[in-house]
């Protein structure tokens, strides 16, 4: 069990979530499933790096990150229930109102 | 030996789960796969002796953040066709933009210095005798307690802003704006008339129709 063998794992999750966002464009809860993903994937990194080279400061930094990353979620699902209230969709495609 | 077993055990899980989670047709089924995936990152975490970090990815995001997805998933009714359409079109960019992530990635973090660092020869971050989460709730409460007290508040922010963005006044309620309530005198609620007993036109309330005017428009 080495470093890059995290550090692997979280590259190959970083790019299933890279790759979701690609397919999944109809569904923003789907889209935001994938943001968590990717904050996974980053928090794997931190912390592969911050117990291999013993360094603490990567493993506070995490804590940070699922602080912002919990606000993050509960204030995306709230524009997520105000839109779908308003458009009966949350079909990535017809959100093109703001169109110039 | 045997922890690079369960790493890659716990590995291959979560990556299939992770599959899942965007392949999958029924976002409450991709909810309960991305909760599968917590889980597994939270042993694989515990492997290498993070293990505040675990229980807290356990608690914060499968207690509560994906309990919250799992909540507005089930509250919206998505139409579940429509939402899959295009699905085979992006596929293709997708796996390449992907694959070429991973390879290069891999060329980089495989082999070299990487590949030689074992937890048998990673350096001590805590003394003997102070475990993981002594440690860090140390850190936090002294060299990183602004830090701390910033993220406190942006966890409030979150709130304040969730409740005022999903909250809906409803047009049709009783409910009275307790700022207008206080700030009424008694000048503009009661009009005294002097009516001499001669006089039976009935007196101007121009004063109390006014007042309530101005309540309807506040309320």
């Amino acid at each position: 069990m080495t470093l890059s063998a995290y550090l692997m794992l979280s590259a190959i999750l970083f790019c299933i979530a890279v790759a979701g966002i690609f397919i999944n464009r109809k569904n923003l809860i789907v889209l935001l499933m994938c943001i968590e993903l990717m904050l996974l994937a980053v928090n794997f990194n931190f912390i592969a790096f911050s117990r291999f080279m013993g360094d603490m400061s990567g493993q506070i930094f995490v804590f940070f990150i699922l602080t912002v990353a919990a606000a993050e979620a509960a204030i995306g699902l709230a524009i997520l229930v105000v839109l779908f209230r308003n458009r009966r969709s949350i079909n990535v495609g017809e959100l093109n109102e703001m169109k110039g | 030996m045997f922890q690079t077993i369960l790493f890659y055990l716990f590995a291959i899980v979560l990556i299939l789960a992770a599959l899942r989670v965007i392949t999958e047709k029924n976002a409450v089924h991709a909810v309960l796969y991305l909760v599968l995936c917590f889980f597994n990152s939270a042993v694989l975490w515990m492997l290498i002796e993070v293990e505040f970090l675990a229980i807290t990815l356990v608690l914060v995001y499968v207690g509560a953040v994906m309990v919250l997805f799992l909540f507005v998933v089930m509250m919206l009714e998505v139409n579940l066709a429509a939402t899959k359409e295009g699905y085979a079109k992006y596929l293709p960019v997708a796996l390449l933009v992907a694959g070429v992530i991973v390879v290069e990635l891999g060329l980089v973090l495989v082999g070299g210095k990487f590949s030689e660092m074992t937890l048998a020869n990673a350096p001590a971050i805590t003394a003997d005798g102070v475990g993981n989460t002594q440690f860090l709730g140390e850190q936090m409460y002294t060299n990183y307690l602004y830090p701390f007290e910033l993220a406190a508040v942006i966890l409030l922010i979150a709130m304040v802003a969730a409740i005022t963005l999903t909250h809906r006044r409803r047009p049709n309620s009783k409910y009275i704006d307790p700022a207008v309530q206080i700030s009424r005198q008694p000048e503009g609620r009661v009009v005294m008339h002097d009516i001499k007993p001669s006089d039976f036109s009935v007196p101007e309330v121009k004063d109390v129709e006014e007042a309530a005017s101005t309540n309807e428009k506040d309320s």
